[in-house]
């Protein structure tokens, strides 16, 4: 047969080119290299169909790449994949053509062949071919009128993430992944290209989000009871990012700031990622409680890894000799060499030789015939019989081992690397200790100067997440809030509006001496009770003896009532707050001054703990949420000025600063959590087109709250409130028509919700 | 009065820790009160048991709770047909027919409550009855013992000092792994092998004490988790019934609890 092939080829080859049908001078050149390959994978009938494909790429107009492309990445795809998907992909191919996204083509083969190695299934590339048609219909805009005319900006980008996408995503992630950039970045060509391009940080962040496996950040706490409850060990958990490092492998390992495990872990033969992160811990917990440091200067790279194998089955044996359960996890992931694998003429096979041997430490039932590795298996277990051995004991092992199977082939630069890698051990350096520093070992000690001068008067911004309704999923960290001292004024201000209001206050007074909080109350008319009512039994006897029927209800009990209750007083501070209240002479701020003051003033008589905060925002990367008073704070002159220096400015982002004043309610040991939130209009901000989106985040704050028994109550001054008020915060609000009566209202208001 | 009811008939099984016999028969040797301390399941009442047994003195217990009031324990007239008649509540009746007087977890009940046993803890020994009008001189062989369960729940339950400092104070808790295994199989008959690997799981648990834990795992759960096997019930179903479920609705430590269980029952 090779005969006849090496006879034909050149007629052949020249037949295939009159079928291709392409004048192209680059596709010429490599024609020829291009065509064998196909032939080697390619069956007969699809031949003909291959070169269809590629004389219509070459007539498209478009240059040579796509035909190159096309023809160079081909039959690694159809050997991956099957060639049943020629069809779907030329339809695609033929729909970019037809819209403006041509120029997406060329990336679009390009990285086709590295995509569908990872899906390997057909359906799968059908479906991440459905996605591509997707994101393409829904980023091309059209300019004017009815033809789209302007091509997708992150199509070509998106393309050229895709094989590290697929990944790391499953194709339900996926599509999750490319519907918030579609849907976040539409109207934004140069972030729609840093989002698809895997540049902006949110895009990570969703990409982390909707990865597949086990996240660390869902397991943390398990894992980190793992530790306390089985090893009694506690360290901080670091995780380290393994979406981004495509050639150096991270390893997991731990030093002075703590133990560092991969972000995600897959499920691996048969062993949840769950599981997999506890044998990691483990692992790392036994060279924490049994490993010594060895000094390494000495030592050859080989012999350092021979002791780290024999040391690493050391520790793992106590593990089993602890919790025997721990032998069926570590052998599901230890890789299980075969005997023989490894030819020691032409590879060097000291890895191969370590993994056997390392799985024959640990596996009773290992196979192995070499009497060289069970004369070791045999010692290692004799030295660990009686008590935990040592590192050094392990060591000597180690070398004699080392000495003792040595070949001249180990120094071979040909490693061999399967089923030698051992994914849940430690990358050991905390085993070794050099006494010589290397050339490069100078460490410059670095002093970090803070900028002297301005005062820190802020803290660092938070980030809270912000709920998008249209997809049902959070945005991470969507909003920064800027919490900081309100600036101060006149003390003054504030005691001459509580004089002006002196009636009202002395009203406020009587009501608030009527609900004070009495520690006992007694529960008449009880059927049972903790106690005989003297009165009512009395009476019940009287009744009873002159033949009427008596009165059961002779007992009573006591019942405690104390007021457990701490208040956040939440103040928006947009610029609509400087309109005149109702035609008269007053701000809206004015007034709510005066508001504030009276119920800050009654809630201190009441001792009830209470917080006043302001907030307001000017998009998403600076809501301002200003401290005004404390919960430990007095209702002193300190409280009074910044009170005094209220001011509003800029938009009300809601969403952002319910959540970062409930998260100090939620702090606070109490019966009752009250976050009163005083406003005068909805939710809004200059960055936010649809005014429904805030209104979605401020509803889900709400219940977010409520979730951590927060009970958000809403005052709003707007009279028109009714249509979105109730939609945020069901049934917990009110609308003050009268704004002028505020400060007579806000007390009352607080008064009746906590009575 | 028929004393004998309250006799403790068989010989309760309690394994010493250390030398509180001696020292509990020392202290009833002078009707000193005593207030025994520990971490709940660790086996107080038990203790308190073995001593009524091992004095042949009659033992009346009672619960405390938080509606418990100065009548449940003192008495209270009770309306009859013609009248109204006392009745004993059972710190009178001990007091009366000189029997030791075990209130369980004292703090339960409420301070103004645990105010009446006062005047019985002192020199003065007796129990002024003021709704019958009677000052009760207590039985030479009358014992006033409480147990309590020290950063317990709330800190609002908690003894006064005025309290505190009437009783002389035992404190328990769960024993050491060796003892503890003696414990269990004594208990429950099951071999020794198998409580050592439930006791070790009772160690699992008592780490997360304070990590989302209010308590450990007690011996009394371990007796339990040892008596479900040794009527042959799956070990880990056992321990998942009897260690776990009843102490935690915490996702994650049911977990880790569970994987524990895994590595430790092969």
């Amino acid at each position: 047969m090779p005969m006849t092939e090496t006879e034909y080829q050149h007629p052949l080859m020249k037949v295939y080119w009159t079928r291709l049908d392409c004048g192209l001078k680059p596709v010429a050149d490599v024609f020829e290299d291009c065509m064998t390959e196909a032939l080697a994978v390619l069956a007969q009938e699809d031949i003909d169909g291959y070169l269809d494909a590629a004389s219509v790429l070459g007539k498209m107009g478009r240059g040579p790449e796509p035909v190159l492309a096309f023809l160079e990445e081909w039959p690694a795809i159809a050997a991956a994949a099957g060639s049943a998907l020629l069809a779907p992909v030329m339809d695609f191919i033929r729909a970019l053509q037809k819209s403006p996204n041509s120029r997406a083509i060329t990336p679009f083969l390009q990285t086709l062949a590295a995509v569908a190695r990872r899906l390997q299934a057909g359906e799968q590339l059908q479906f991440y071919i459905d996605i591509a048609r997707d994101l393409m219909q829904r980023t091309s805009r059209s300019m004017l009128g009815q033809h789209i005319t302007v091509p997708s900006p992150g199509l070509s980008e998106f393309f050229n993430q895709a094989p590290r996408l697929v990944n790391l995503l499953s194709m339900a992630g996926l599509q999750n992944w490319v519907d918030y950039g579609v849907r976040n970045y539409q109207h934004h060509p140069e972030r729609q290209i840093d989002y698809f391009a895997l540049q902006s940080a949110d895009s990570r962040a969703v990409l982390q989000r909707e990865r597949h496996g086990t996240l660390f950040a869902d397991v943390e706490r398990q894992l980190d009871l793992y530790l306390r409850a089985l090893w009694q060990d506690s360290d901080q958990l670091v995780p380290y990012s393994t979406a981004f490092d495509e050639l150096r492998k991270p390893i997991p390992y731990y030093d002075k700031l703590g133990m560092r495990v991969p972000d995600v872990q897959d499920d691996a033969n048969g062993i949840s990622g769950l599981d997999r992160y506890r044998a990691m811990l483990a692992h790392m917990v036994g060279h924490r409680r049994w490993s010594a440091t060895q000094i390494a200067d000495n030592w050859s790279p080989f012999q350092r890894m021979a002791v780290e194998f024999f040391e690493d089955c050391r520790v793992e044996t106590l593990l089993i000799r602890e919790y025997p359960g721990l032998r069926r996890l570590f052998l599901a992931l230890h890789p299980h060499p075969v005997e023989g694998a490894c030819d020691p003429e032409t590879t060097s096979c000291l890895r191969h030789r370590l993994a056997m041997l390392s799985r024959a430490f640990l596996d009773p039932a290992h196979g192995y015939a070499d009497p060289v590795l069970g004369d070791f298996v045999l010692r290692f277990h004799a030295l660990l019989e009686k008590d935990t051995s040592s590192t050094g004991a392990m060591a000597d092992l180690a070398l004699s081992y080392v000495t003792k199977t040595r070949r001249q082939s180990d120094q071979l630069a040909k490693v061999h690397f399967d089923d030698t890698v051992i994914d849940y051990r430690d990358d050991n350096r905390q085993l070794w200790r050099f006494i010589e520093e290397d050339d490069e070992g100078e460490v410059v000690d670095q002093h970090r100067k803070m900028a002297k001068g301005e005062e820190l008067n802020s803290l660092p911004p938070r980030h809270y997440p912000e709920w998008d309704s249209n997809s049902q999923t959070y945005r991470p960290d969507w909003t920064s809030v800027y919490e900081a001292l309100h600036a101060s004024g006149n003390a003054a201000d504030i005691d001459k509006l509580l004089l002006k209001h002196a009636a009202l206050a002395k009203q406020l007074k009587r009501l608030l001496d009527l609900i004070k909080p009495q520690d006992k109350v007694r529960i008449r008319y009880q059927e049972e009770g903790s106690e005989l009512d003297l009165d009512v039994a009395i009476r019940s006897l009287i009744d009873f003896k002159s033949g009427a029927l008596p009165d059961p209800r002779i007992n009573m009990s006591h019942r405690t009532d104390g007021r457990d209750i701490t208040v956040l007083l939440l103040l928006d501070l947009s610029e609509s707050l400087n309109g005149k209240a109702g035609g008269g002479q007053q701000t809206i701020l004015e007034l709510s001054q005066e508001a504030v003051s009276l119920l800050a003033w009654a809630i201190d008589c009441m001792g009830d703990p209470c917080a006043i905060a302001g907030f307001h925002s000017n998009t998403r990367h600076e809501v301002r949420y200003q401290h005004i008073k404390g919960f430990s704070e007095r209702w002193d002159d300190t409280v009074k000025a910044r009170l005094a220096a209220m001011q509003a400015g800029f938009s009300t982002r809601m969403g952002a600063a319910l959540r970062h004043a409930g998260h100090y309610l939620a702090a606070r040991q109490a019966d009752k959590k009250i976050l009163l939130l005083l406003t005068d209009g909805e939710p809004a901000d200059i960055d936010v087109n649809e005014p429904d989106h805030l209104r979605a985040d401020a509803r889900k704050a709400v219940e977010e709250l409520s979730a951590q028994g927060v009970t958000t109550f809403c005052l709003s001054l707007d009279p028109n409130a009714d249509e979105y008020v109730r939609e945020i915060f069901g049934n917990h609000w009110r609308v003050l028509d009268r704004i002028e009566r505020l400060p007579e209202q806000l007390p009352l208001l607080y008064l009746s919700l906590t009575r | 009065m028929d004393k004998t009811q309250y006799l403790v008939k068989q010989e309760p099984f309690y394994q010493a820790q250390g030398r509180e016999v001696a020292l509990y028969e020392a202290a009833y040797a002078a009707k000193l009160p005593v207030m025994v301390k520990g971490p709940t399941g660790c086996g107080k009442s038990r203790f308190i048991e073995y001593m009524a047994w091992k004095l042949q003195k009659p033992l009346i217990t009672v619960a405390c709770n938080e509606d418990m009031t100065a009548s449940d324990l003192v008495g209270r007239y009770l309306l009859e047909a013609n009248g109204t008649r006392w009745l004993d509540g059972p710190l009178t009746t001990a007091a009366r027919i000189g029997a030791i007087c075990y209130l369980d977890e004292i703090v339960e009940a409420r301070q103004d409550t645990t105010v009446v046993i006062h005047p019985l803890t002192d020199h003065r020994r007796t129990l002024p009855l003021d709704k019958k009008g009677e000052l009760l001189e207590a039985h030479p062989d009358f014992q006033l013992v409480i147990s309590y369960n020290p950063g317990y729940q709330s800190l609002m339950k908690d003894l006064k000092q005025s309290t505190k400092q009437r009783f002389t104070a035992f404190d328990f808790d769960y024993p050491p792994p060796e003892l503890e295994i003696g414990i269990i199989s004594r208990e429950t008959g099951l071999a020794e092998g198998t409580v050592a690997k439930l006791v070790k799981i009772g160690q699992v648990g008592r780490n997360l004490k304070g990590h989302g834990l209010d308590e450990g795992i007690s011996t009394r759960l371990l007796v339990y988790a040892a008596t479900l096997i040794k009527r042959g019930v799956d070990a880990g179903d056992a321990c998942r019934m009897a260690l776990v479920r009843p102490i935690t609705d915490d996702a994650d430590i049911r977990a880790t609890l569970d994987h524990a269980i895994d590595a430790t029952f092969v």
